[in-house]
């Protein structure tokens, strides 16, 4: 007993003490059996209908096969970002620096400049945000004063083989549309530069 | 053509059968293992492997991966230590598989056939000693292990085989002493004769011979001592202690490529052997209750006749069911335990199952001085 220790719960299946039915050992396997050949044989019914009854909402396995389905997300994910696009196309961010100061990663670079409009004070010039230091916090969104940056296109896919490629630009960002229904993405995952064919 | 042309092709038959069982048995468990322990765990297991066929992925539940795993691991780099002793490394993959298949040869899969106006008798080798035989088959099937550690030229994978060969030994003595009590009741070391025992009434005098005398009714503690001592033999989980893949390693952590993947395929043949074992000595073998040569007979006075050759595919099928449900039931066993730790195993081996087994041939013992055989 030297695995004995003090507050063993009541349930003497968490004892380290053993009675004369686990030491005997074939009867507590037999349980075990018992019980892993339930789960085989309920699986094995459920995967029946499914395959052969058609019965579709009969699943044997809790697996969600990702790359082909992915799990419903929360409508409040954090995924990858996107600037808000005006009706002519062009960035609803007025370069005010908000989500630049806010940011505690000091991920976002902007380099600002005239909007051709003269009721538009400024546009981004320069949008960059490097996901390679972004920890998804979701603060620039907070602060934006236009919500002209959102954190809802539902993409969580982004790699790079470097840390340059990770530096998504604004025509990058901007090109992005919201995840549907279920948080699926409508945009394609965008590839950086360096993944690209060449 | 001459009568012993003849009779040499006619025994092809039963040798082939049993290799092609065998040997895509033992492919498939990789296939099965994969499949039964992802539905036992609420999963999909493998599937993603497939060939495209006009634009479509023919995946085939997952029966690729065997397939891939083959294409895989014979592009593999074949690496050899610098310091091992080459031929023993290279010879042990081959030793430990080869005794696995050749261990299957004297289970009977089926009654006479008669054919051609020869009797020819399902089980690919007739031998009077056969249970020794495979016995012997799956103790010198140990050495490949043993070869295994000591040429990899690497103390993990000695301490490995080292393992692997005090398993055996304990797992040995305790599944020879648990047959004993089959071969007491049946009164023969040929399995042919043991299988055609287990067709006969069991007590007809009590229980008017409704019951047939499979080894599992005769010889209950045994059929659970066999059983664990046969996977212990195995060296599966859970007496896996000469592998431990995951984390104390074992006699093949220098092995790369198809050689390792031998050792993997040693361990599946062995898993069909014990399997095929189990069913020939206490699941009745090929016998399908109540049939006999001519047909049906049942107890209750009816009688259906059948031509030989139903009665014969009926008993291969019989056995081959048999089969397929004891490997189920290994392979239940493999996901459901966990491991025995070294000594836990050696103290099951030498303090449970051995002197159980031995106490088993005395009960068996005195129950047939005082019954009679049944």
């Amino acid at each position: 007993m030297a695995y004995q220790t003090t507050n063993t719960p009541a349930d003497p299946r968490h004892s380290s003490r053993l009675g004369l039915r686990q030491r005997f050992y074939v009867i507590e396997v037999l349980v075990g059996l018992a019980l892993t050949a339930k789960h085989f044989f309920a699986n094995m019914g459920r995967h029946t209908l499914h395959v052969v009854f058609r019965v579709k909402s009969s699943r044997g396995a809790v697996t969600i096969q990702y790359p082909d389905e992915r799990r419903p997300y929360s409508p409040r994910l954090r995924s990858l970002h996107r600037l808000v696009r005006r009706e002519d196309g062009s960035p609803r961010c007025v370069a005010c620096m908000m989500c630049e100061t806010v940011c505690p990663a000091h991920c976002i670079y902007i380099v600002a400049t005239e909007h051709p409009n003269p009721e538009i004070e400024k546009v981004p010039e320069r949008f960059d945000i490097d996901l390679g230091k972004c920890v998804f916090c979701g603060y620039c969104v907070e602060a934006c004063p236009e919500d002209a940056i959102r954190m809802d296109t539902g993409i969580l896919e982004f790699s790079a083989y470097d840390r340059q490629s990770m530096v998504y630009t604004k025509d990058t960002l901007l090109a992005l549309d919201p995840a549907g229904p279920n948080g699926v993405p409508t945009s394609p995952v965008p590839i950086a530069p360096s993944r690209r064919p060449r | 053509m001459s009568g012993l042309a003849l009779d040499l092709l006619l025994q092809a038959i039963p040798v082939g059968f049993v290799m092609f069982v065998v040997l895509n048995f033992g492919g498939l468990l990789t296939w099965v293992e994969r499949k039964q322990s992802a539905i036992m765990q609420d999963r999909i297991g493998a599937n993603r492997a497939f060939i495209p066929v006009l634009g479509f992925r023919i995946r085939i539940l997952g029966l690729l991966h065997p397939l891939a795993d083959a294409v895989k691991m014979l592009t593999k780099e074949d690496f050899t230590p610098a310091r091992a002793d080459k031929l023993m490394f290279k010879l042990a993959p081959f030793v430990s598989v080869f005794f696995g298949l050749a261990a299957f040869a004297t289970i009977p899969f089926g009654d006479t056939l008669q054919i051609m106006g020869r009797e020819i008798q399902l089980q690919a080798v007739t031998l009077n000693v056969g249970i020794l035989y495979v016995l012997g088959m799956i103790s010198l099937g140990v050495y490949g292990l043993m070869m295994a550690g000591w040429a990899s030229a690497n103390n993990y994978a000695l301490l490995g085989g080292q393992r692997a060969a005090a398993l055996m030994i304990s797992a040995e003595v305790a599944i020879g002493a648990s047959i004993m009590g089959v071969v007491m009741v049946y009164g023969s070391l040929n399995m042919q004769d043991i299988a055609r025992g287990q067709g006969l009434p069991l007590l007809p005098q009590f229980l008017g011979g409704w019951v047939p005398a499979w080894g599992i009714l005769t010889q209950p503690a045994a059929f659970i001592l066999f059983l664990t001592a046969g996977i212990a033999s195995t060296k599966r989980i859970p007496f896996d202690t000469p592998e431990g893949e995951s984390e104390i390693i074992g006699y093949f952590v220098e092995y790369s490529g198809m050689k390792f993947g031998m050792f993997a395929m040693a361990d599946f043949l062995e898993t069909v052997v014990i399997a095929g074992m189990t069913t020939a000595l206490f699941l009745g073998g090929w016998q399908v209750p109540y049939l006999q040569a001519s047909g049906f007979v049942f107890p209750w006075g009816g009688t259906v006749a059948l031509p030989h050759l139903a009665v014969v595919g009926m008993q291969v099928g019989a056995f081959l069911t048999k089969v397929v449900v004891m490997i189920w039931l290994l392979m239940l066993i493999r996901w459901t335990l966990p491991r025995f730790r070294y000594d836990q195993a050696m103290r099951l081996g030498w303090l449970a199952l051995f002197p159980l087994s031995i106490l088993n041939i005395l009960v068996t013992g005195l129950v047939l001085l005082a019954v009679g055989k049944p």
